[in-house]
């Protein structure tokens, strides 16, 4: 239950900075994607369960505020994506920085890339290698670099909730 | 992790069907708030008074940081610009001579045909920008005021210089507002000048540009070229009439020889929108569902 709570804290937090902080230092008005790298996170760390747990909320959060009237859609793909990386908390070290970062660059893309042919692809807009160039990739490397920084810090609060855990 | 638990303990739902289940709770939630408001009232409720105040905290900061950026950027430039102002007020007042003086003769004639001064009459209600769409895509962002103000779905918004967007969702103490140059907004827009109508679309192509685009423009007469500008149209049955939406940059004739599309730059600064004003006035149309 503690674990439920500090997951939920964590993905709220970060859906407020994403929302503000993060809006305001964007580059070239691209920002990048925290709520991806928590999900991801949680997903190659503690599996699909949590993966899909934390996805859904911060899917839930995303839609309710900036829907469109909508609920629903962006917590089916955020829980997806934790879910598909959940399966990967096998191969999974903490020592290894570079399966954290390739799987939330995947996974920022994957997202990136279900956003525009949902909403863009569908209305017509046929112009893929603008929209690569100009919003995918550009997000991809802004989001792996903040992973850089934000990776140690989810993974020493992932060590916190299970020496708690093992203490009980 | 699963199988394990399955051994020693009694039994433990597998991680794919709970997958299946989340998927289909989705699915299920997007068909309901897409065909009814039941159950979007009550998670409006819950982000009102969970993501809102905390937003509206926080936001604050963004905002400082963003502007001592600003300042350090701008500094520069403002130097110049101000040497240019300079010569632009002394134009500026020559012009403004000018106006005053059509201004008294537009009074007389108003009061000659008895119109009424419409922008006067509408009631605004000032609102902070607290939050932005967190992905890439889209450019809504939220605002401070929502239904306990009196603001409602389909309300204009509108800064200065003029027109922002449109409110198209509210909480009880927020309201989401797609902005002009969302990708998904389309407007009913009229050149000035020539009282042709068009339809202006924003574009994330242009966005960079900080551009619009306007199509369907019937001119055959060439009348309409850089720098007329473009306002909402009376025929628009969710925009309120004669908001400035920005001044056209370029104007194209369309493969099919009738028609002309083109871009257009928005009056509204986007990039560094902080607050805004809501016109409490709705369009009154027949009580019409279709968009624009």
């Amino acid at each position: 239950m503690r674990r439920k709570i500090i997951e939920f804290l964590i993905v709220f937090i970060a859906f407020i900075l994403q929302c503000t902080v993060f809006k305001a230092v964007n580059m070239g008005g691209i920002s990048p994607n925290l709520l991806i790298i928590v999900t991801a996170a949680f997903g190659f760390i503690k599996g699909q369960r949590e993966g899909m747990y934390v996805g859904f909320i911060a899917g839930i959060f995303t839609d309710i505020l900036f829907g469109n009237g909508m609920i629903g859609l962006y917590a089916l793909i955020y829980s997806f994506l934790g879910y598909l990386n959940g399966l990967f908390s096998r191969i999974f070290y903490p020592e290894d920085i570079k399966l954290p970062i390739f799987l939330i660059v995947i996974s920022d893309f994957l997202f990136t890339f279900i956003c525009y042919i949902l909403t863009f692809l569908l209305r017509s807009r046929l112009d893929l290698p603008f929209y690569l160039l100009h919003v995918m990739i550009p997000e991809m490397v802004y989001t792996a670099l903040v992973t850089l920084i934000l990776y140690r810090f989810l993974l020493g609060i992932e060590k916190g909730i299970e020496e708690k855990e093992e203490a009980e | 992790m699963a199988r394990l638990n399955l051994e020693r303990r009694k039994f433990v739902i597998p991680d794919r069907y709970i997958l299946l289940i989340v998927t289909g709770f989705c699915i299920l939630l997007m068909l309901l708030t897409c065909y009814t408001d039941a159950i979007s009232m009550p998670l409006s409720m819950v982000a009102s008074y969970t993501v809102v105040p905390f937003e509206k905290g926080l936001n604050t900061v963004g905002r400082k940081f963003e502007e001592r950026l600003s300042e350090l950027a701008s500094l520069k430039m403002v130097m110049s610009e101000n040497d240019e102002l300079k010569e632009e007020i002394a134009k500026l007042k020559m012009e403004n001579n000018q106006l005053a003086e059509d201004r008294y003769e537009l009074n007389e004639l108003r009061t000659l045909y008895q119109l009424d001064d419409r922008f006067k009459s509408y009631e605004t209600i000032g609102a902070r920008v607290i939050g932005k769409d967190p992905g890439n895509w889209f450019s809504v962002f939220t605002i401070d005021k929502g239904s306990d103000d009196g603001v409602t779905v389909d309300m204009n918004v509108i800064s200065g210089s003029g027109l922002v967007g449109i409110v198209t969702e509210v909480g009880d103490n927020w309201a989401a507002v797609r902005s002009c140059i969302d990708d998904d907004s389309n407007i009913s827009g009229m050149v000035l000048s020539t009282s042709d109508t068009v339809m202006v679309n924003g574009d994330l192509k242009l966005m960079e540009n900080d551009e619009i685009s306007f199509s369907q423009l019937t001119d055959i007469d060439d009348k309409v070229g850089a720098g007329d500008e473009i306002v909402t149209s009376n025929i628009s049955n969710k925009y309120l009439p004669g908001i400035t939406i920005g001044y056209i940059t370029s104007v194209e004739t369309d493969a099919n020889n009738l028609t002309k599309s083109g871009t257009l730059t928005p009056t509204v600064d986007f990039r560094h929108i902080n607050t805004v004003l809501v016109i409490k006035n709705l369009k009154k149309s027949k009580g019409s569902v279709s968009s624009n």
